[in-house]
């Protein structure tokens, strides 16, 4: 701990003891264990954030840690976003390794110039002599039936934005892992925690990570159907699967994870076996994450693909009221919709 | 600054004498009526948060503890003023004519905006904002309009046009709104910046915004600044009408910050037992505004018929609140679509399209 805090007893921990073997956890669990783990691990970890530290977070990812490690290490900040991202990477330039929490995906934009001026920019402009090991988390996506500014899906501008990693979980195993490897890298990370998926329990194994944090992973195998997508989408591509099955058609589901750099291996190898490929998200298509990864697909597999790539995704409109979200979001059937589309090809 | 002791006795002193002529403005049926506002706006209150209890919202935001603040300084602006909004600011629009109805097609998830502020009977009160601190720029460039516009500083009162914004603690540490009053200082906007500091921002006490009164901000911006009791209705209303006409007599921005309470939770997602004490709760219980107001009627004779009357009026307004909420119906698909540009837009109507002939195939319809 730097001697310019204060508060140097609560370099953290409590002393309890690391969780083994397999628990059965809801996603808010698991990130907040990979927090805590975190912060065990590395005493330069610190969170900041808008109610996190005496309420620990309004999705509760963060509860417990300020009592647990200290007000210097769980930071309460003033309201301002601009003011957590930009004072996050002076205390990174100082050593340490923030992790910021936005409180919900439509109020990251107060802080946009700071990570995409800033922060996304700052290790190129040292030249590589300063790097920036900082983790955004933001909480995002639909299916919770709120207000505006609640249910966006803004991962592309920042996947857009070269300096920037960003990435996904899907599971609450992966939420664990992959946090702990966010705060582990040297470069920026965006984490954006599907809000729709901290609830449903989910196996976490605390022995060993199942993969990498920039990894794609084949979830679902399959032989006529490639399906691929990230955080959320990928319990609807699961579902989706399902019921293809059920009549017949053999689908294979591949979790993003990563959205930058995108891990094509698994995907590309995917679509060489089935010929099709269906990309799906919950954010609006234009200029999207599904728009990039379709034409890539297409440039590496052209010579595989029955049919072209399809892409099913918000539509190009605002999130809608809460009350209409069950017609933007793509559900499970505007998922076999593609299908039956591209199978026709 | 006070007017009303939390136990209801009118003073001025030696700091409020300068507002005091902005109470003679006000008629005994004036002072009632703050209270028939105060009143239906808290029963309203009281019959959303059951509402969302009850599944009908998606969330209620209480404005509960508030109301003083927001119908005294509601009722100072005049009929020609502009009112911008946070999300909290039930009681200033219903001072103002909006349909209360209106907010709850918003927390129902409904609508994104609620009613139109450019219809005469809205009272100029403009849509929430859910992102903190965005309308204090809007209402700092709504003034400059009338600045720019010749409305405002022509010597008449009656017809010259201000703007008012409100916000809370917690925006104050937003950059626009140091942002806000930087231009509204630097063009010396007609404006009244409004800031209800409840004390909270949902866990965050005021003291980690702000070591000094916020209000105090204001010299650094070199905009005149006052604090006021907000649980004072007369206070909230006389301090405002001052400024307000200040601003629109060309002495530019004003900040009023209203010292209140926000006694129920942040919305209903909310646990205030978790980072607040029952100690601290019941010190501002104690100053309830409506109470005091109570009581202030009373020791002027205000009969117990006007009470009985104002009880009545409130439990009526909240439940046909309450039935108006039931029968909202949800919005057709087209307006998620048709309102995204002005203009026609060639993706968005290939989409919508798309869904309608989708949503026919799913419901049994021809597919596509
Ligand atoms: C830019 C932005 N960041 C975060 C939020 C989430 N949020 C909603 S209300 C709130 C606290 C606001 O406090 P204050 O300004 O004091 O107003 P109050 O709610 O107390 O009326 C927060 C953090 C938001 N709406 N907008």
């Amino acid at each position: 701990m730097s001697d310019t805090m204060t508060n140097t007893q609560a370099t953290g921990g409590d002393g309890a003891e690391a969780p083994r073997g397999v628990e059965n956890l809801p996603m808010v669990k698991a990130l907040n264990a990979g927090l805590r783990q975190a912060m065990l691990d590395d005493p330069r970890v610190l969170m900041m954030g808008e109610d996190i530290g005496r309420l620990g977070g309004v999705f509760r990812v963060t509860e417990g840690l300020q009592p647990e490690f200290g007000t210097d290490r769980v930071l309460d900040t003033p309201l301002a976003e601009s003011g957590i991202i930009g004072t996050a990477i002076g205390l990174a330039m100082h050593g340490f390794r923030p992790v910021c929490e936005i409180q919900f995906d439509g109020f990251i934009y107060p802080g946009f110039d700071q990570i995409t001026s800033q922060l996304a920019k700052l290790t190129n402009r040292h030249e590589g002599q300063l790097s920036m090991p900082l983790v955004i988390r933001v909480p995002y996506g639909g299916h919770i039936g709120a207000v505006e500014h609640h249910q966006e899906s803004p991962e592309a501008y920042f996947a857009h934005t070269p300096g920037l990693r960003a990435v996904s979980p899907s599971t609450p195993n992966d939420a664990y892992w992959m946090i702990q490897e966010a705060i582990a890298s040297n470069d920026p990370v965006m984490f954006f925690e599907p809000k729709s998926r901290y609830w449903p329990k989910g196996e976490v194994d605390f022995s060993s990570s199942a993969v990498p944090l920039h990894a794609s992973r084949v979830v679902r195998t399959g032989t006529d159907v490639t399906l691929v997508g990230h955080g959320a989408m990928v319990t609807v591509l699961l579902q989706a699967a399902e019921l293809a099955a059920a009549e017949g058609t053999s689908v294979e589901v591949v979790d993003l994870r990563s959205l930058s750099p995108v891990d094509y291996g698994p995907v590309v190898e995917s679509v060489r076996k089935t010929g099709r490929a269906v990309v799906a998200q919950e954010a609006s298509g234009f200029a999207s994450i599904g728009s990039e990864i379709a034409a890539t697909i297409t440039e590496r597999a052209f010579y595989s693909l029955e049919a072209p790539v399809l892409r099913v995704s918000g539509f190009d409109t605002p999130f809608p009221p809460a009350k209409l979200e069950g017609l933007f979001l793509p559900d499970a059937d505007r998922i076999l919709e593609a299908v039956d589309r591209s199978l026709a090809y | 600054m006070q007017f009303l002791s939390t136990d209801g006795v009118f003073s001025v002193s030696e700091q409020s004498e300068q507002y005091a002529p902005y109470l003679e403005r006000l008629t005994e049926a004036d002072h009632r009526r703050f209270y028939r506002d105060m009143s239906v706006v808290r029963a309203f209150d009281v019959e959303s948060a059951n509402l969302q209890r009850q599944g009908q919202l998606a969330l209620w935001v209480p404005s509960f503890g508030q109301e003083a603040a927001q119908v005294g300084s509601a009722h100072a602006a005049r009929p020609q003023d502009h009112l911008f909004p946070s999300y909290r600011e039930h009681a200033v629009g219903f001072v103002r004519g909006i349909d209360l109805l209106n907010v709850l097609r918003l927390l129902r998830g409904v609508t994104h905006g609620g009613w139109d502020p450019k219809d005469p009977t809205n009272g100029n009160f403009h849509l929430y904002t859910l992102v903190i601190g965005s309308q204090t720029l809007h209402a700092t460039g709504y003034a400059l309009g009338q600045k720019l516009d010749g409305r405002t500083n022509t010597g008449n009162h009656e017809t010259d046009e201000a703007t008012m914004v409100y916000f809370g603690d917690g925006a104050t540490s937003q950059g626009d709104v140091s942002e806000a009053l930087v231009f509204a200082s630097s063009y010396q906007t007609p404006q009244v910046f409004f800031l209800q500091n409840n004390h909270w921002a949902i866990s965050v006490p005021v003291t980690t915004q702000s070591r000094t009164p916020l209000h105090r901000r204001g010299d650094g911006f070199g905009v005149p600044n006052v604090q006021v009791d907000g649980n004072d209705v007369l206070a909230s209303f006389a301090v405002t009408a001052k400024h307000l006409d200040d601003a629109r007599s060309g002495q530019g921005p004003q900040l009023i910050e209203a010292l209140t309470y926000r006694i129920g939770a942040h919305t209903t997602s909310d646990d205030p037992t978790k980072y607040r004490t029952q100690e601290e709760l019941d010190s501002w219980v104690a100053k309830d505004p409506i109470a005091r107001f109570e009581a202030y009627l009373r020791s002027q004779n205000a009969p117990q018929s006007f009470f009985d009357d104002v009880d009545a009026e409130a439990k009526d307004f909240a439940s046909d609140i309450r039935c108006r909420t039931l029968a909202l119906e949800t919005p057709d698909m087209s307006l998620m679509f048709d309102h995204v540009y002005s203009e026609p837009h060639p993706l968005l109507e290939e989409q919508k399209a798309w869904l309608a002939q989708y949503e026919n195939s799913m419901n049994g319809g021809e597919s596509a």
